[in-house]
């Protein structure tokens, strides 16, 4: 089997319009979420990451007219443009697209854009169109494991030689849609999110793109990272809580050391799923306590984005990527006081370490997990 | 309303709203615990009775939390209902 | 590796089909609700949450029933659902409620990727899962993607699904591939038996 390298990306959010922008905010702990006004909370609103419209489409403007596309639509193609660029000849360069709601506003706004770029298979030809991407597009819509799925489908087409290269690009909205639900649901926090922290109270929202290029070829004469170990199982517990041991993921962080040929101990970093509700962030705490994990190093990035749904294993994997390049451990932001059943090593304060693997995972409703390996490889290899 | 009629219309209400289909009215005893082993109501079953509360009753829960309370029983329910009901 | 297409069904038309035998049809009258109630009837599910499910969760379990009747399914059977329209209809419920008062029993099924997750749990699968959105059926993919669990992840069988809602028509097609049965799975017999009874 091949490897497979992470090369190119680009992250678009309220931090910045480009993957070095949102690393210097987080590494400035910085957050996108800010107080927004919302007559669905008691205390008259709530904390979410929102990308200026004005900014958006200013930006946009620069390679397409924003009148002709929807909001995630720029953010997708934004995300894809630096990355599109260097490339001369798309030609059987699959594009997979990670989204759970793509444009769903439309189907409430009285909106200039027809019902059907509501169907993910219509954005989907959009984003592909846009930049003339010879292959049928792949939409992943599993949740909010979405994003590094996405990835992992990438990696395993070059891997088995079905491709040389694919790229990724996920995004999601925040949306009066996606609002109610969770607040229905009781699952949104009124303060900023707090992962892992005894006060936790449920989600921040947010919304993001992000895209990125995977290759069977690494880039020359600099550190590459590969992902070596990728695995999903179902808890085949309940559909919108996780399973109380951590079945699923746990199985699927054993998976993922498995493929990788490495064990637990060689993990360096864990970046967490960490989504602040009561649930998830305990049931993380259980599953990596049976894989052997609590003393790793581990935070969420949660604080400074919010959820951002079908992107969030997306842009929580490049963050992981460049945190194992620049040997840096960014700070889990909003973190305050622990009371988890199980203990875990919550990086409090940015800090400089040598790394070489990191453990992503995300989870998601329908009880899917996915676990992902990084690893950081020697020059040239 | 009397009280007996409140506890079937409750019955009816809670079998329709979380499609109950293979229940009768007559298969909940007003006792039974609903959640636990009773009728085997889940996370998602609470939360849509705080729903049933404000729809049906016009109660809104100040906490979801008091949920845990109120949704012991049938009797449990039409006691609060009877006690706080706007509508 | 030589992997099969060990079984197939269909759900179109008031109909289910088990392989290329039609084993229950409803009057053509019938809309969806009554036919999902009368399959579930007929084919003895007997699970009372079927009922809390979306349209889009209950042809899936109809249609895995039929599949997995009368043999043991490995727990690490793969899922690999598809669909174009994601779950469009039951968006739509949420959005009607969103003008009065939200459901969170409707809301939570505002995810394709749920129909997965009901299956694993009516029938104890704890295994990969993936759920892609195409324009249309994509035999293609469906066989890469299953073939690269089976052959590199050591994936013991795998269902290859699509599972359609859309304007209150359906079409549900699901395959069991294993290493067993006689039927190879390949691009040319899975577009054949899944336009089998599409026409």
């Amino acid at each position: 089997m091949k490897k497979v390298y992470l090369l190119d990306d680009t992250i678009i959010s309220p931090l910045g319009f480009s993957t070095l922008e949102n690393i210097s905010s987080v590494k400035n702990q910085i957050s996108g979420l800010k107080f927004q006004k919302n007559k669905r909370f008691k205390s008259g609103g709530f904390y979410v990451g929102i990308i200026e419209e004005e900014r958006l489409k200013e930006a946009f403007s620069e390679i397409g007219d924003p009148d002709k596309f929807t909001k995630l639509e720029q953010m997708m193609l934004l995300a894809l443009h630096p990355i599109v660029s260097n490339i001369p000849n798309l030609n059987n360069i699959p594009l997979i697209i990670s989204t759970t709601k793509g444009n769903i506003d439309l189907l409430q706004n009285n909106s200039a854009f027809p019902e059907s770029r509501v169907y993910l298979s219509e954005l989907a030809k959009v984003i592909s169109n846009f930049y003339g991407f010879k292959n049928e597009p792949i939409v992943v819509s599993n949740a909010c494991i979405s994003g590094g799925l996405a990835m992992a489908v990438a990696k395993r087409f070059i891997a088995s030689g079905k491709f040389e290269n694919a790229i990724v690009v996920g995004g999601d909205l925040v949306s009066d849609f996606v609002i109610s639900g969770f607040q229905s649901l009781q699952a949104i926090s009124e303060n900023a999110c707090k992962p892992f922290s005894k006060d936790r109270s449920g989600i921040s929202l947010g919304e993001g793109a992000a895209a990125l290029l995977l290759s069977s070829q690494p880039k020359w004469n600099v550190k590459n990272i590969t992902l070596t170990g990728v695995a999903t199982t179902n808890d085949a517990n309940h559909i919108a809580g996780p399973s109380r041991t951590g079945e699923g993921l746990y199985k699927s962080i054993q998976k993922a050391l498995g493929e990788a040929e490495i064990s637990a101990e060689m993990i360096d970093y864990i970046s967490a799923h960490g989504t602040a509700t009561r649930y998830n962030d305990e049931m993380e705490a259980i599953a990596f306590n049976r894989a052997g994990l609590q003393e790793v190093p581990l935070n969420s990035i949660k604080g400074y984005y919010g959820h951002t749904l079908g992107a969030s294993a997306l842009i929580e994997s490049i963050i992981t990527k460049h945190s194992l390049l620049n040997n840096e451990l960014y700070k889990t932001l909003n973190f305050e006081g622990y009371d988890l059943s199980k203990p875990l090593n919550i990086i409090e304060e940015n800090e400089e370490r040598n790394l070489k693997y990191a453990l992503k995972t995300a989870s998601g409703f329908g009880g899917c997990n996915l676990a992902m390996i990084f690893k950081k490889e020697e020059n040239g290899s | 309303m009397k009280m007996s009629d409140l506890r079937t219309e409750l019955k009816r209400s809670i079998i329709e709203q979380l499609n109950l289909e293979e229940l009768e009215v007559d298969d909940i005893a007003n006792d039974e615990p609903l959640f636990g082993d009773g009728l085997g109501l889940d996370s998602i079953d609470a939360l849509e009775l705080i729903v049933l509360l404000e729809k049906d009753y016009g109660i809104k829960l100040e906490e979801p939390e008091q949920g845990k309370k109120i949704f012991v029983s049938i009797d449990k329910m039409a006691e609060y209902i009877e006690a706080h009901r706007t509508k | 590796m030589d992997l099969k297409i060990t079984d197939s069904v269909h759900i179109k038309n008031q109909k289910i089909f088990h392989g290329k035998e039609m084993i229950f049809s409803a009057k053509p009258s019938a809309d969806i609700i009554q036919f999902l109630k009368q399959a579930y009837k007929y084919l003895n599910v007997s699970y009372p949450k079927f009922h809390k499910m979306d349209g889009l969760s209950k042809l899936g379990i109809l249609g895995t029933e039929v599949l997995f009747q009368n043999r043991t399914i490995h727990p690490e059977t793969a899922l690999i659902f598809s669909n174009s329209s994601s779950s469009l209809e039951t968006d739509k419920l949420h959005i009607e409620a969103m003008g009065d008062i939200v459901s969170p029993a409707v809301f939570v099924y505002t995810l394709p990727n749920i129909i997965v997750g009901e299956i694993s749990i009516k029938n104890g699968l704890l295994s990969e899962n993936v759920f892609f959105v195409t324009d249309k059926f994509n035999a293609g993919l469906l066989l890469d993607y299953s073939e690269i669990l089976m052959e590199d992840s050591d994936v013991p069988a795998v269902v290859c699904a699509w599972i359609e809602w859309k304007n209150a028509d359906y079409d549900v097609f699901l395959c069991l591939i294993s290493r067993k049965g006689n039927l190879a799975f390949n691009k040319e017999n899975l577009e054949e038996l899944y336009h089998f009874e599409n026409e």
